[in-house]
Formats: structure tokens, C-alpha cells, sequence
């Protein structure tokens, strides 16, 4: 018999039941909540008289609907007031753990769980948000998840789900300078395109993998997602074991030494058989960015906007109907297009380690006059380590605003909207029409990036200026 | 949410003919304040549906009397992006019971077949005769037999079979749910709870 792959070792030891010619019952161990797809989950379960089944095993946090200024005051927004409030009363209600507004825990969900610890090699995690992807990065099984889903969640902590196919992405080589996780994972859905994950659960290796720092690992894992695939993960080594030692929620002490033994044997045999797999050669990836309004429209920052010649024949229409929208022509040189906005921040790449590439490159230099730049730290934590490290100066004094935690611009849900027309270059993950704002124009690139086009105020491929 | 019963369709069908049509088009987030499932057909592709000042945009699908039905037919990679379930909340409030496509996303799979939304996958060769037969005559009416699992093309008479799981197909018929069914193996889950 062939081997196990990594994720199989993980689902299989979580299926509680399955049904013939259907999906599995799959256990959960960690659920993560916030208040823009919860609230019709209670409202579901308590139609049926039920009260949530493990309240233990959910966490809290608001974070897509809050405002990113003045968080100490009640938001202003009504119906995000009432968003917001509605998942403190579901959770006092249900007895679940909530870091509210103002509570030095809170955070985007995806930038909280692995920072407080919370998630661990091993796991299965589930949140009705797509980039729960991001915590793949530690060897547990995490994807996304909707309403419905989570309702089923908090009813019976489990879910029922069909089990994925397994894909591998071997990623071999050195990186060159310049080159970050971001570029990586968009050259990656560059290269299979927005469904090329359809269907799978890819696990990211080879040695430019296993050279990324925990915060890089996760920055590919979130945007697995956006080639269509369940879900991402990362074997864990000595680099997880590292990150997770000490943390909130880690287990301390002889638990520790314990977990790290069990966690050692979360890899992929070596006779495991994947349904596809890629080879990709880290030293032809080069800093990257869409040009296009889906994130699978990327190209190196130094080339060209493909042609209509180069665009597979069942693309062509969203090709087109993109480049209207963006306001580009093809062949269009990428380099040199004026920029409105600069935005650093959300699940993809509002970590501590993101705002220190930006505040390295950044200090002594000032933002064009042309550019409004923001920037939003993913979780109070971030933002507190920020000050501490002296980055906020830094950032402030190069024209940056900073605001507080949350998501932000990244879906523009509250009021960080991108005005109609204007075009930004953000370290998110989505470039769709109107992501961040009607009518916005967004270019998606890594942090890096997002720094050298503040400080020319247009496209430009940062390894001229290092 | 407990469905209607899904058995048989016969209706003319709304074509969407662009690829890759992820969730944020489907409904934007700035409509995802509302702590209830209800009314969000009304804000249903909006920012391609109505301009700034809330007018009908007249060249987009849904603002042409031609085209109508409870059938929606995009192009491939249909629903990807964000997970939001209020996706397939607007389309079925809108009225869609059935999402013909080449290709879904995963997510927004589940989100329909979770409320009582059928999303049916064909081959993209057969998706392209239909866009043909509805850009031909806006009124081709297409029937869908769930239990057989068939579409058929009324007027050709063309028809494809499509893939869905006998759990599900046994959901959708009887408007069963999967809490229905969790909530009835609870013990199971206390066993497995406390073995591990
Ligand atoms: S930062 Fe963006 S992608 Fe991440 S959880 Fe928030 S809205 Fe979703």
C-alpha cells in the first residue's frame, strides 16, 4: 500500500463517520468566528433549540466590519454597530471566548490564531472565511468555510465534507533578493490559474518553502485559496516548533517537549502518491503583480501585460472584460503606471515581519506626493510590537497613516474604501472589480513591492532600487 | 436551512457569458452588514446591475426583459473567491434554483447545494451550446431531472448528464439538511470525542 500524504494523516485521524457516496463527517478542533458570518449560524442553531455544542472549541473575533480609527468609541456605522454587538450577545449567550474591540488579543481571525498559539500542527480548523487556508502553514488541516457550515459547526463540531484530492507544489532553490512568499504564491496561481486548485488541498514544499519564515509560509498558504483550492499546508519543523514555543495557547513545559514529538511525524511518506503535482524553480520567480481582476492575472513587475494571443481561449472574456475595467491595454509596459493608493495589511501580509520590510525599505525616504498610503497592522498585537520596535516612527515619519487593526481595505466593508477610479497597490489578496471599493482598481503585490511603489509613486519592480 | 423539495425543472434560462465570476461580483461586501439570510436577491450582482446612483445599467443580463427563468448559465470557475454564503442567499432570493456552469468553485458548491440551490456542472462544450440555443432564442427552455440527473435542451432535444452525490441528490429531493443529519449520529461524535 502507498504511503500517507501529510494531509491525509491529518483528515483520516478526524473522520468520525462516513457515507457511502458522500461526503465524511470530519471533526473539528478549532473553530474560529467573526461577526460578518456568524450571526445567521446562532440564529440558526437557536431556531432549533440547540445551544452550541463545544463552546470551548470556538474563539471570537470582530474584524471584517469595524471601523480602523477611533476603535475606542462605539462604531458609527449602525448596521455595523449592530453587526458587531450581535457577536458579543452570540457569545455571552453561548459561553465562547470573544477578543472584542479593545482587547489586546484582537485581530483579523487568521493573524490571531497563530499568534496566540491557537494554531497547532495537526489541527483541524474551520472559519467562515476563506483564507482560513493561512493556517495550512503549520501542518493542520484549515480551510474555509460558509454559514450553513458553520451553524453545523457550532450544533455538532463537526462538519460533513467531501474529501479532497492532494496536490503537491515543489518549490526548489534559492530565492533571489527581493523575492518574498508573496511573489512566490502569486507566480504559483500565475502559473495554474484561479481553478488550477479546484478540488485539492495543495501541500507546499521543497527547500524555498522550508526556507521561509513561519509569517512567509503562511503569506503562501492564505492565498492557496485563490487558485481554487480547498486549502494549503506546510509540513512543520524546527521553524514551527519555534514560532508556536511560548505563545498563549501553546503547550508549555514537558506538553511542549510531548507535542513537538507527536509533531515531528505530521509529514508526507515518502511512497505517498498525489494526484498532481508541480515543480516550479525558485530562481525564475521575480517580484510579481496582477495586472488584471483576478489573482491569477500576475506577471513579473519587469514584463510586459500579455497579449490576447498568450490568453488560454476559455479566458479570453474575463481577460478583456479585466483589462477595460483596469483601464489597461495589453502589451501595456507594467513599470511606470502612475499609483493612488498604497495599502499594507490583512490576513496575506499585515504581520509584524511585513511591517518590518516596509519600514526597513521606507526609513529616510518619504512617499510620493501622489500616493495616500496605508497602513493596518493585522491584530492588536502587531500593532503594539510595532511601536515597540520603533517601526511606527519609522512609517509615520515616511507619510504613512497608520490605522488600527482589522481587515480593512482588503474587502472595504467599513469606511477604508479605495475611491471609484483611483488605483491601488495593496498587500492583500483579491484584485476582484470593486474589492476594495466600487469601481477601485487594485494590483496586488508583496509588501516589498508595496514600499518601493509608495516611495516612486509608480509600478516598480523593487529589485532596481535595492 | 431545511429547503423545498428540488425534483424537476422545466424554464428559460439567464445567460452570464464570463468567466471566472467570483463571489464579490455575486454580492458585494459593503451588502454583507445584515445579520439575517433574507433579501439579499435585491443586491444580486449589483455593482453590475445598477450605477452609482442606483439605475438599472440597460446592457447587463438581468435588466433585459428578454431573458428570465429560475436557470442561471455563467462561464467556467463560477463563485470563486470569498466564502460568503451570502452568494448563493442572493441568488436564491433573486429566484435561481439551478447555477449551470463548466466549473464551480468549491466553496460556493457546497454554500448552493447547502440552500437548496443546485449548481450543475457541464462540459464546457455542452455549456457552449447553450449559450449558442439562448443567444439564438432568449426563450430555449431547458428541463432539469434531478433524479435522473439530466438537463436537456427542450428545443434541440440535447441533453448531458451531470455528477452529483447520492447524499446530496437524497438532501435535495427531500429537503432534508446536513444538521438534520449530524444531529442524529450526536453519539457517534461523543464516542469519537472520547477516544481521541
Ligand atoms: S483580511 Fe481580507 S481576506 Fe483576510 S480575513 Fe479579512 S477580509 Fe478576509
Amino acid at each position: 500500500m502507498a504511503g500517507k500524504t501529510l494531509f491525509d494523516k491529518v483528515w483520516d485521524a478526524y473522520v468520525v463517520d462516513e457515507i457511502k457516496d458522500g461526503p465524511s463527517v470530519v471533526y473539528i478542533d478549532k473553530h474560529l468566528i467573526h461577526e460578518v458570518t456568524s450571526p445567521q449560524a446562532f440564529a440558526g442553531i437557536e431556531k432549533r433549540g440547540l445551544k452550541v455544542f463545544r463552546p470551548e472549541n470556538t474563539v471570537a473575533t470582530p474584524d471584517h466590519n469595524i471601523p480602523t480609527i477611533d476603535q475606542h468609541l462605539e462604531i458609527r456605522d449602525q448596521l455595523s454597530r449592530f453587526q458587531v454587538n450581535k457577536l458579543t450577545e452570540n457569545c455571552d449567550r453561548h459561553g465562547i471566548t470573544l477578543y472584542g474591540l479593545n482587547h489586546p488579543f484582537q485581530g483579523i481571525v487568521h493573524v490571531i490564531g497563530p499568534e496566540l498559539g491557537i494554531t497547532q500542527p495537526g489541527m483541524t480548523m474551520v472559519c467562515g472565511d476563506s483564507h482560513t487556508s493561512t493556517h495550512g502553514a503549520f501542518g493542520s488541516v484549515a480551510f474555509g468555510i460558509g454559514t450553513s457550515e458553520v451553524e453545523m459547526v457550532l450544533a455538532t463540531q463537526c462538519i460533513l465534507q467531501p474529501k479532497p484530492k492532494k496536490m503537491r507544489i515543489n518549490i526548489e532553490g534559492k530565492l533571489s533578493t527581493g523575492v518574498s512568499a508573496k511573489d512566490i504564491i502569486l507566480y504559483v496561481i500565475s502559473k495554474i490559474s484561479t481553478s488550477g486548485g479546484t478540488g485539492h488541498f495543495i501541500e507546499f514544499a521543497g527547500s524555498a518553502i522550508r526556507g521561509l519564515s513561519m509569517e512567509g509560509r503562511m503569506t503562501v498558504c492564505n492565498m492557496s485559496i485563490e487558485s481554487g483550492a480547498r486549502g494549503g499546508l506546510i509540513a512543520p519543523d524546527e521553524t514551527t516548533f519555534e514560532y508556536i514555543k511560548g505563545r498563549e495557547f501553546a503547550p508549555k513545559g514537558g506538553d511542549y517537549d510531548a507535542a513537538v514529538e507527536k509533531w515531528k511525524k505530521l509529514k508526507t511518506d515518502e511512497d505517498a502518491v498525489f494526484d498532481k503535482e508541480f515543480n516550479f524553480d525558485a530562481t525564475d520567480i521575480e517580484p510579481m503583480i496582477t495586472y488584471g481582476t483576478n489573482p491569477g492575472m500576475g506577471a513579473k513587475i519587469k514584463d510586459n501585460i500579455p497579449h490576447e494571443s498568450e490568453i488560454e481561449k476559455s479566458e479570453l472574456n474575463s481577460y478583456q472584460k479585466s483589462l477595460k475595467y483596469m483601464g489597461f491595454q495589453a502589451g501595456d509596459k507594467i513599470t511606470g503606471k502612475p499609483v493612488d493608493y498604497v495599502f499594507v495589511g490583512s490576513c496575506t501580509n499585515g504581520r509584524i515581519e511585513d511591517l518590518r520590510v516596509v519600514a526597513e525599505f521606507v526609513k529616510g525616504k518619504k512617499k510620493a506626493e501622489n500616493i495616500t498610503a496605508w497602513i493596518v497592522p493585522g491584530s492588536k498585537q502587531v500593532e503594539k510590537q510595532a511601536k515597540q520596535e520603533g517601526i511606527t516612527e519609522v512609517l509615520e515619519e515616511a507619510g504613512f497613516k497608520l490605522r488600527q487593526p482589522g481587515c480593512s481595505a482588503c474587502l472595504a466593508m467599513n469606511d477604508d474604501k479605495i475611491p471609484e477610479g483611483k488605483l491601488a497597490v495593496a498587500t492583500s489578496n483579491r484584485n476582484f472589480e470593486g474589492r476594495q471599493g466600487p469601481g477601485s482598481r487594485t494590483m496586488l503585490a508583496s509588501p516589498l513591492t508595496a514600499a518601493a511603489i509608495a516611495v516612486t509613486g509608480t509600478i516598480v519592480d523593487p529589485k532596481t532600487m535595492l | 436551512m431545511p429547503s423545498e423539495k428540488f425534483t424537476y425543472i422545466e424554464s428559460s434560462a439567464v445567460p452570464i457569458n464570463i468567466e471566472n465570476v467570483d463571489t464579490d461580483q455575486i454580492i458585494p461586501a459593503r451588502f454583507l452588514k445584515a445579520t439575517t439570510r433574507d433579501g439579499f436577491g435585491d443586491n444580486l450582482f449589483r455593482d453590475w446591475r445598477f450605477d452609482k446612483n442606483d439605475q438599472p445599467k440597460v446592457d447587463f443580463v438581468l435588466n433585459n426583459e428578454k431573458y428570465n427563468g429560475n436557470i442561471l448559465v455563467a462561464g467556467k470557475n463560477f463563485g470563486s473567491g470569498s466564502s460568503r454564503e451570502h452568494a448563493a442567499w442572493a441568488i436564491h432570493d433573486y429566484g435561481f434554483k439551478v447555477v449551470v456552469s463548466s466549473f464551480f468553485a468549491d466553496i460556493f458548491k457546497n454554500n448552493a447545494l447547502n440552500n437548496g440551490v443546485l449548481p450543475i456542472q457541464v462540459s464546457s462544450e455542452f455549456l457552449e451550446i447553450i449559450f449558442n440555443e439562448i443567444e439564438k432564442d432568449s426563450d430555449t427552455s431547458f428541463t432539469i431531472d434531478l433524479g435522473k440527473q439530466e438537463i436537456t435542451i427542450s428545443t434541440t432535444g440535447q441533453k448531458e448528464v451531470f455528477e452529483i452525490n447520492s447524499y446530496k441528490k437524497e438532501c435535495l429531493l427531500n429537503g432534508y439538511d446536513d444538521i438534520d443529519y449530524l444531529l442524529n449520529i450526536k453519539d457517534k461524535i461523543e464516542v469519537f470525542e472520547k477516544r481521541n
